[in-house]
Formats: C-alpha cells, structure tokens, sequence
C-alpha cells in the first residue's frame, strides 16, 4: 500500500520533481510539497472552490485531482498571475481597488475562476459575471464588490 | 487631507491577491507532525472501552492519546464569560472537554487524538481505533429536553436547563388591562452555522533553547488564548506566543473558545518536543465549531388602538447545545435586542437556556439579535395588519424619540451594563429607506400592478438596533521607526475587517502620514501583550479609540522633539506628509525618521523623565457599548409556482456613527446581508432524532452564492456616539439581523398568505418550507 | 478529508484497463473524471484498494456523428468539450441546456459523461437527458461488449447494471427527427446545485403538427431517473395545446416517485413536477415549431 510514484509537475511554467503516494490530492502538493500556499483549501469535497486552479487553461478544482493525474498539464496558481514580485495584475488590481476581499482566504481561487472566465468572456454583464462566480464561495464581501472587480477589469482591459 | 473618513482602498490587499500572506495552515516547519481526531458518531453514549493499540502500531503514528493519558491536564474548559449579575438567575456551568472520558454528549466530541508524521497517516490510524459504546437516548427538541423524565445531557444536574433568568420591568399586566389588542404568537429560529471559507486550526513549537513555546490560531482573540494557554500549561505568559496571522474569516465561533484542539495541541507539541499541525477539515467543522440560532420564543405585544406598544412580554426557549462555556451572551442579546428602536413602556422577558445533545453554540455575528429582532418586527407587522396601520407608520409611532438619548433601557446587557443607548435618531433613516425602496409608488402602483398580472412581488421593511463596540478595553502602540515608517500594534486579531487600513487611518489623521507608510500588526502577542478580542462589533471602536489616543501622544512626541531641534514653539510647526517643518518656512523640514533617531539618542542622556523614541501606548475601555441602529427595505419577487425568490431591490440605511472608511463600511453591511440571506433562506442545519446532523457538507448546507445575493443600494446617517472619541460604533453585525425578519415579511406579502390565514413566524425558509406552510404546515 | 491509501494505475489502452478490472473486481475502480469518486474518498466513504485511472486511455474521449445522425460520445469525453461543440448544440441541444445546469464551470472542466452516468446518481441531469433521448449505452469488458438502453442502465440509486468487470465506454444517442422539440428545467436551491427536481423532454410532431412522439424523463423523482410513459402516452395525439399539456403535466405528477431529501418535502417535489413539466412541455412544443 505504501506505492510512491516520481512525477514531474509543471506549475506557473516550473517543473517540479518530487516523489508520492498516488492519494496526495493535488491541492497538498502544492501547497505542502512545493510550497505554493497561495492556493486554499475551504471544503476538500469541491464546493467552495478556493482550491481553484487552472489545468491546462481551464479552471480546476485542485482537491478533486491527484497530484499523480497532473503531470503533463499545465498547472497554474495564483502565485503566477502577478507579473513581478511586488506588482499585480490587472485583475488583482480591480480588486485591490474595489475592496474585492476581506478576509481573502476564497480570493486566489476566484481570481483564477475569473481569470479563465474573462479570457473568454472580455465583456461580460453583471449576471454573466455573477454566474461565473457561483462556483467559488465567499462569506465576507456579499459578492457586490467582487462583481465590481471583474467588472472593472473587463472594462480597463477594453 | 486627512485620510480619515475616505474610501481609501486597503493596505492588506496585495499580499492577499498574490497569494503570499500567511494563514495558519501555510505554517511548515522542520519535523512537522500532524493531528487527528477521533470524534464520537454518536450524539450521546457511554464509553465503555477504548482500544487503541493497533493505532499506536501503526508506521508513522507517533502518538494516541485518550482522556486517561492526558493526566492532570485533564480538565474542563475554562468559563469564558460568566453570566451577567440579573437578580435571581440561574446557572450551571458545565464546560467542555478536551477529551471525553466517560461519556458524549454531541456527534463529533472529541474523544482520541492521534499524532503522526502526516495528516493522511493520522487518519489511517483512526480507522484502527475500536470504541466501545453503550447508546443513550438523544435529546435535541428544546421542549422535550424539559419535560418531566428526559434524558439528561449532564447526568449530575437535575434536568436539562442550563440557565434561566427574567428581566422585567414596567407592569405588563397593566399593560394589558388597558390595551386595546393584545397580539400573541410562537415564533421559532432555526439552527445555523457561521461556515468560515477557512476551517479551524492549531499548530505549535515549543522551543526547548528558548524555552518558549509559539502558537498559531485561527482565533479572533490570541491575547485570551496566550493568557488561558500560559495558565493550563504551567508556563509564564512571557513563554507563550499565540499568533493569529492572516484569518479566513471569523465570525464569531473563532473566538476564545478554548476548543479542545487549541488545547491539546500545544501540550503535545510540548511533550513530543516536535511542531504539530492540526487543520480542521470541513467535516470536522460542522460537528465541532460552535453553531447558533435555536430558539423558540413564545411573544405577546399590548398595544393601544394607535399601535402604539404598552408592553411586550416574551418567554423564551434558548439552545446552548451540549455544554456553555460562553455564558449567557446569546440569550442575553435577544432579550434586550427584542426592544429595538421602540419606546416599550412595560417589558417581562424570560427566557431557559436547554442542554441538548448538540454541538454547543456560542455568538455567531448577530449573536442572538436577529432573534429579538424577528420576534419584535414580526409581532409589529402583525399589529399593523390587526389595527390597519400602514408598517412604516406603526414603526414611526413607536420610535424612541431622536431627544430621547441617552434612553436608558433598564435591563441587563451582555457587557453586564445597564442596557443605554447611547444616542442615535430612527427616524430620518427610515424616510431614507423609504424613500430609496420608492415604499409609496411599490404600494400604490407597482405591487397591485404586478399582481395583476399574476406576478407575486412583496415588500419588507425592518429596523434594528445594535449594541456594539462594548468594553472592557482594547490597547494600541504607536512607533515613528528610524525609516520614518509608522508602526502599530494592538492585541485584537483581523479577519478580514481591515484594520489594516482603518486603524491606519486613525494614525494618519494624527501623525499626517500616508497609511501605506503604517504597518499595523494585529494578533500577535509578541507585538502586544494586552487585549480582548475581535467580535461584538467592537474592534474599530474599542482598538479604534485606542490607536487614537496613542497616536495623539506620538503627535505630541514628535511635535516637541521637532520643537527642541528647531528650536521653536510646537504651535509654529506643521505636520504632514511624513515631516515636520516650520510654518511658512518650508524648508527647515526634517523627516519623521531622522526625529525618531533624535529621540533615541546613542550617546548623551535622555532628560529625565522622558521616554525614548516616539512611542506611546494608550488603552481605551467605554463605559458601555455604542449603539448602532439602520433600517433594510427589500422588494422580492417570488414564483408562485415553484416558491423561488429573485430578490430584486435590497436597500440598507444605516448610522454607525461617525464613518472611518466608507468602503471597508459597506464591505462589511454587504457579508452581513449575506450571511443574514444565508440565515433567512438558505441555511438548516437538519438533525435527525437520533441527534445526527444530516447535512454537513457544503453540498447541503447551503452558503449563499453570488447568484442569491442581490446588489445593494446603500446610505447612511450619522449620530456620532458620544462614548468615545472617535464618535464611531460597531458595523460589524449589522447586516446579519433584520434579514429574518425582512425575508418572513416580504415573502407573507409576495404570496398573500395573511389573506390564506397563513403567518410566516419561522426561520429559516426554504422553497419546501414555504410549499409546506401553504399546505398546512408539517 | 484525506483519502485512504490505494494503488494506482494509468493505463494507456482499452484493453489493459478492462484487464485490471478483470482482475481485480470489487476491489478496484475506474477513476474518470473524479469529481464524484474523488470527494467520496475524501470524506472517506469510499476506500477502494485500486484505482484504475482512464484519464490517459487513449481513444476513450471523443465526439463524433454516424451517417445516419447518430451520435457518439467517448465515455472519457469532458463535460467541458461537449459544451463547447457548435455541432451538438445545433443537433443535440437538449444536452447543451442540460448541462448548463451540471455543478459549476470548474467541475465541468474535469467531469466527464460517462463517469457521470455511471455513477448513477438520481439526482443528477444526465441520466434523465439520456432517457429522454433514448441514448444506448456500449458497455465494454474484457470478454467482449453489449450494448444497453439508457432506460435499462439504471436500476438503483448509484447502481447500474455494469458487472464488476465492465465499463461504460460510450454513449449513443440517436438523431432527434424533425419537428421535433426539447427542453430541460431544473429547480434547485441554488446554481450549479443537485435539483430538487427535474425534468427533460422531447416531443415530436408529425406532418399534420400533431404530437407523433413525447418523452418525460424526471431527476431527483424517484431511485433512478423516472420515465413517465403514461404522461407521453396523453400527448399522443393532441396538438400540444395548453390543455393536453397541463393533463399531460398532471398524469405526470402521479407518475414520479420523489423521495424526499435535505432540501424538499416529496410533497414539493412532486407538485414540482407537475409544474415543470408543464412548463417544459410548453417550451419544447413551441420549440418543436420552430
């Protein structure tokens, strides 16, 4: 039962090499193999979404993947979105300047929801934005400013 | 210009949107070991044998602990807010266990932990574990816990009430006599959860070359936890460290509760000599952080033909689950918040406090207020039906008037004062709520239209008070660094209010400095050996009037050590823009930094006398809590078939005082109001008789999501509260309490039940629930 | 939450797969896309010995068209392509509309149809797409492969007729005729949540606008997704007016089976599904027009 498996995982464009249990779910290895804390953990049974990454592109739930089932793809984290250490993206900035967060603990994985959302959906209306956010779960902020943020950066980036 | 009042976005905040800020769980240190626990799956049974030796041989597993092996350190918690001195209570404290020894008295009580070299080895090991039970009856009904012959949840007490108390005052009977209608009905509030995004956690290293141990915790009030800790531990206060980093969310249930997981894993972290690592997963979290809600009040109001209220008398049923280690905080807040912004002349309020075989509950943001609120908001719609009174208008006619205040309440608060509110004026909130609903044209034109066209629209309208920003006292240090950077300390903790920005706000109105050049340092007892807690709505104003007062003697500081070194008067210099420099003569200017290092000298002395650098630590403790008061209004449109709500206007008026920060503000009305939608309409906890609780996952126990939650319109007044210098008071809360009230309001109009003989006097609702009131009930 | 320990294995074929399942039986599961088995592992419930992961068999995913219209879909295939493909919505769009509904975007990425359906879950929406567009399923194993109505894969809540040495391996759901209609309506708490109830339906007309053909097929109503045959059986015939509808819609109501859950009294759920399948039925009928 003691399997451990060499895998190789590519994250924020990093390569990764470390051995492993096939059960580590993928959310524990980055933030506890590689350090990548920035990606949340809320429920472990994919509801709450602050585990959400983006596989190859596209939005993830992180605790429903092994981290054996990831080599191969492209891996991204909220630690990648900034484009030097002591800036923010124009998404991070709509929310820093929108009062998007407080407690900002389901924050990275509703960046990176709406990070594949507004790629493809560069101009979208509240509703769609609302929509989009109804996989990731906050109880802080009511939702309005986060609205507002994506909204924001929809806008600035037109 | 001053920062102070401005929306000035947040310091926290990049830190946070890269992903870098510290949450207990990303705390990694070498040799890290993990816990888990073994909960009981049963609400109430006897152990009658453990058997753990396969646990303990299991590779990895470092350690298995059960009652029996934690020896003298064996003991209940501690009572963390004793009842407050109401004439002729009563009280019995029964406190929770680190680990059940004999018995369990809720699913998920803690009974063995295990130690080992991870989180998915220690629960391995807990499927090793045998326990051998014999099953008790569960109790969970709070009026068959009462009745003559029920199960007991503590075996040595005489029956299952934990506490009774009765405030009275006025004569009700009176009251009565001369009413021109008397209204009574049962309400009942529902169980809930507070559901923070982050679970709990707990990891500690003891030192053993520096003798000290370091402590980090999901709580919201670290200098109670280091204190408690230092104590139960046989340590020095000086050897504790209890750091409360970045917290996903608190709300209550992350208070100083003295879990039995906060208390057991610095003292094996001590006895194995290696860090250990304990996060609460999301099962874990619904049977053993602190729940909220349940309450059975059964309520009359006495009014004149005016509708204005005589008296009002409640009697009342509070759950406080299997043990009370918080007192009587919650009970206490719905007794008085019942009274709201109305003059009521003759007040008799009773309420028992039941032990049930659930897991406990202690304040979750609103701590009981949404229940006084619900019941006396409710009994007043009533009342305006009964006597055909517009429900604005019985509200006008019953408001304390605006010179009123102070107005003394003459009941017993949960800070144990005399219940006074400070100030506050209901009425221009209310025109302002009406006026933004657009109250008048909903019920002239647009409601009957609506309804017309078969189209179910309804109205809700509730006000509310709030006591906040209660006592004891907060403290604050204030430091000019050599950098010429602000530094600023305070004991309570932050999760997610932003007191990284409104305290820094604080400072900057007095030092005239830009709050990014403040650093504020919260939950750390390094950084600050003094203080409460966050919860109560209380953090900006109590901390809030601290940092003020520091931050007003670091002023006076840096004004005369810049007068020494111009050699002028301190009247003749001006402060601003991290420097000071003498008015008109702008350039004999130094830098705040360059001050600091005049005021700590190398060599020479320091006149005696004096202290130091420029540093100043003040305390602010309020003689009692300020009172915040508001108004909702909110149009709902619902489909009658399938009894799906679209909420479609939300308005919030509000008067929290004087306003630090308008943005951070409506951040924190905006979580209340979904949490309190939350509350309304979303979330059960749903028990089976066998005391199992049937719904603990985020896939069935329903947060609200961005989709449920509408845009809110906002607006404020301001009655500065003349307890403190700020002129501020508590927002914290607010947006949670009337939502009950506001949803079993408008949802009653949208779908006419009133004229079907149909009341709404529950929460929460639900689709189902509504479909079952408009069929008979259950 | 964490899993219990198991054995891993990716196979990169078919045949290798169906192997190890052969072998190992009850003891192993197939691991698709993991967005229902994985949670039930966090929390415990399920402990297989064994997983054998189908994420990286090759030609498992895919979307394709028969001559004759028929389409099918890989077992492997994500929700997420399906969703994406311009040819299903114009040709399938019951399943667009239907998975719109399926948990969230996240969820979707990984989530696949044929794990979905072989998880068999009553509550969810495929299942009941399926039987109301009367889609056969090919079961793979190592001895051979059968292929099985959709109407016939269920038989109990999380239970199917796979053996323990089968696979669900593709999905085929013949071509909607023309003049036909669908629609798909769900109740539940909130987006992206299982439904408090239901329902997918299809009607057909003949040349004269007539109803050739109708199928109700409800979710969350019963221990499988549940056909209501006697409903359709009303619709024969008329001209899907209101009237037929709403008996169809009444007839329907007495048909399901709800349960009852958390969320929904089975009084609700079956006064839901009178009113949703009268709404659907009136959708999918101007539909049918168009």
């Amino acid at each position: 039962m003691s399997q451990r498996i060499a895998i190789t995982l590519n994250v924020n464009g990093t390569a990764y090499r470390r051995e492993v249990e096939p059960r580590l779910l993928l959310t524990d290895f980055l933030r506890h193999e590689i350090g990548l804390t920035g990606t949340h953990v809320g429920c472990e049974h994919g509801v709450c979404g602050a585990c959400t990454i983006l596989w190859d592109a596209a939005p993830a739930r992180a605790c429903l993947i092994f981290a054996v089932q990831a080599e191969g793809h492209a891996i991204h984290t909220v630690e990648g979105l900034a484009p030097a250490p002591d800036q923010l993206n124009p998404l991070q900035q709509a929310f820093q300047d929108t009062h998007a967060l407080q407690c900002g603990y389901c924050t990275p994985g509703i960046l990176m929801t709406m990070t594949a959302f507004l790629a493809e959906n560069p101009a979208p209306t509240e509703h769609q934005v609302r929509d989009a956010l109804s996989g990731n779960l906050c109880r802080c902020t009511g939702y309005q400013h986060i609205v507002d943020a994506v909204l924001l950066a929809a806008e600035r980036a037109r | 210009m001053t920062s102070f009042g401005r929306p000035l976005t947040r310091n926290e905040d990049p830190r946070l949107l890269r992903g870098e800020a510290l949450f207990v769980d990303d705390v990694e240190l070498p040799g890290l070991l993990h816990a888990a626990f073994l909960r009981s799956p049963h609400a109430h049974a006897r152990i009658l044998g453990i058997d753990v030796t396969a646990a303990k041989t299991r590779a990895g597993v470092l350690a298995v602990y059960t009652a029996q092996d934690l020896g003298a350190y064996w003991q209940p918690g501690p009572l963390l807010v004793p009842p407050p001195p109401i004439a002729g209570m009563e009280f019995h404290q029964r406190c929770q266990v680190p680990l059940a020894r004999d018995k369990v008295r809720h699913v998920g009580e803690p009974v063995v932990m295990v130690v080992a070299e991870s989180r998915y080895i220690a629960e391995d090991a807990l499927g090793d574990i045998t326990i051998e039970w014999e099953m008790l009856a569960a109790v969970g009904d709070l009026e068959a816990a009462l009745a003559p012959g029920s199960v007991r949840v503590h075996d040595d007490l005489a029956s299952n009430v934990a506490a009774k108390a009765r405030q009275a005052r006025g004569d009700y009977a009176a009251a009565v006599a001369k009413a021109h209608r008397v209204i009574a009905r049962r309400f009942t509030y529902d169980r809930g959860a507070s559901i923070p995004m982050e679970t709990r956690g707990v990891v500690a290293q003891w030192d053993p070359r520096a003798d000290r141990l370091t402590v980090w915790d999901t709580t919201q009030a670290p200098v109670v936890i280091r204190n408690g800790l230092a104590s139960m531990l046989g340590l020095s206060e000086r050897q504790v460290r209890v750091v409360a980093p970045n917290i996903g969310g608190g709300f209550g249930p992350k208070m100083m509760m003295f879990y039995p997981e906060e208390v057991l894993v610095p003292w094996v972290a001590i006895r194995l000599g290696r860090p250990v690592k304990w996060i609460e997963d999301r099962l874990e979290h619904f049977f053993s952080t602190t729940h909220e809600r349940s309450q059975i009040h059964d309520a009359e109001i006495a009014l004149d033909a005016q509708g204005r209220i005589l008296g009002v008398r409640d009697v009342f049923l509070h759950d406080t689950g299997a043990y009370d280690p918080y007192g009587l905080t919650v009970p206490i807040n719905s007794q008085c918040t019942l009274l709201g912004c109305y003059v009521v002349p003759a007040y008799d309020s009773t309420f028992t406090a039941v032990f049930t075989n659930r897991t406990l509950v202690t304040p979750y943001r609103g701590a009981g207020r949404q229940h006084g609120v619900f019941v006396m908001e409710r009994l007043l719609d009533i009342a305006a039906r009964e006597l055909g009174i517009d429900l604005a208008e019985i509200r006008r006619r019953n408001f304390i008037p605006a010179d009123a205040f102070p107005y003394d309440q003459n009941v017993i608060y949960q800070d144990f004062t005399r219940l006074s509110y400070d100030s506050g004026n209901y009425a221009p909130i209310l025109e302002k709520a009406l006026a933004a609903i657009g109250y008048e044209h909903f019920l002239r034109e647009e409601q009957p239209k609506a309804r017309a066209e078969g189209r179910a629209l309804g109205l809700g309208l509730v006000c509310y008070v709030e006591g906040t920003g209660i006592g004891p006292y907060e403290g604050a240090r204030v430091q000019v660094q050599s950098s010429g950077r602000i530094s600023l300390a305070t004991g309570i903790g932050s999760q997610g209010q932003g007191h990284g920005t409104t305290l820094a706000q604080v400072v900057a109105q007095q030092l005239g400095v830009d709050i990014r050049d403040i650093d504020v340092t919260t939950g750390d007892t390094d950084q600050f050996y003094w203080g409460v807690g966050t919860f109560a709505s209380r953090g900006a104003v109590v901390a809030g009037s601290a940092t003020h007062a520091a931050a007003k003697l670091v002023r006076a500081k840096i004004l005369k050590t810049a007068a020494q070194h111009f050699e002028c008067a301190e009247e003749d210099l001006v402060l601003a823009g991290g420097r000071v420099h003498i008015a008109g003569v702008e350039e004999r200017t130094i830098k705040l930094g360059a001050l600091a290092g005049l005021a700590n000298p190398m060599r020479g002395a320091v006149t005696p006398g004096t202290e130091p650098g420029l540093e100043a630590t003040s305390y602010f403790g309020p003689a009692s809590g300020a009172t915040a008061s508001g108004v909702h209004a909110m149009i709902i449109e619902i489909d009658a078939e399938t009894l799906r709500p679209t909420i479609r206007d939300y308005v919030v008026v509000h008067d929290c005082g004087v306003v630090i920060n308008p943005l951070i503000l409506a951040g924190q009305i905006h979580g209340g109001v979904a949490q309190g939608i939350g509350n309304a309409f979303f979330e059960k906890l749903a028990w089976d008789d066998q005391g199992q609780l049937l719904n603990a996952s985020l896939a069935d126990y329903l947060l609200p999501t961005a989709l449920d939650v509408p845009r809110m319109v906002l607006d404020h007044t301001v009655t500065p509260s003349p307890l403190n210098p700020l002129g501020v008071k508590g927002a914290g809360e607010a947006g949670a309490i009337p939502v009950g009230a506001l949803f079993a309001q408008a949802l009653e109009d949208a779908l006419q039940l009133p004229a079907k003989g149909i009341e709404i006097l529950e929460i929460p609702l639900s689709p189902s629930r509504l479909w079952e009131l408009l069929h008979g009930g259950d | 939450m964490k899993p219990a320990p198991f054995d891993w294995h990716a196979p990169a074929t078919l045949a290798e797969a169906l192997a190890l399942k052969a072998h190992h039986g009850d003891a192993a599961r197939f691991l698709a896309g993991g967005q229902s088995l994985v949670p039930a592992m966090n929390f415990r419930v399920s402990q297989p010995a064994m997983l054998v992961d189908l994420n990286r068999v090759a030609g498992l995913d895919g979307i394709a068209w028969d001559a004759d219209g028929t389409l099918s879909i890989g077992a492997m295939t994500r929700y997420r392509s399906i969703e994406r493909d311009a040819a299903i919505a114009a040709r399938q769009p019951l399943l667009i509309e239907a998975l719109a509904e399926v948990a969230h975007p996240q969820i979707r990425t990984r989530g696949t149809l044929g794990g979905n359906l072989a998880h068999a879950d009553p509550a969810s929406e495929m299942p009941a797409v399926m039987l109301a567009l009367g889609a056969r399923f090919r079961l793979a194993s190592s001895s051979g492969g059968r292929e099985v109505a959709a109407a016939d894969f269920f038989i109990a809540p999380l239970t199917t007729v796979l053996a323990e040495d089968e696979m669900l391996a593709e999905i085929r759901i013949p071509p909607l005729p023309s003049r036909s209609g669908t629609a798909f309506l769900e109740v539940a708490r909130r987006r992206g949540d299982y439904a408090m109830l239901g329902v997918a339906v299809v009607v057909v007309r003949d040349v004269a606008g007539g109803c050739r053909e109708a199928r109700l097929a409800f979710l969350s109503a019963g221990p499988t997704p549940v056909l209501a045959p006697r409903a359709a059986a009303l619709l024969r015939g008329t001209a899907l007016d209101k009237k037929s509808i709403a008996d169809a819609a009444t007839m329907a109501q007495q048909e399901v089976e709800p349960m009852g859950s958390v969320q929904a009294n089975p009084g609700y759920q079956r006064h839901l599904a009178g009113v949703l399948a009268r709404r659907a039925l009136s959708i999918a009928a101007a539909r049918s027009l168009a």
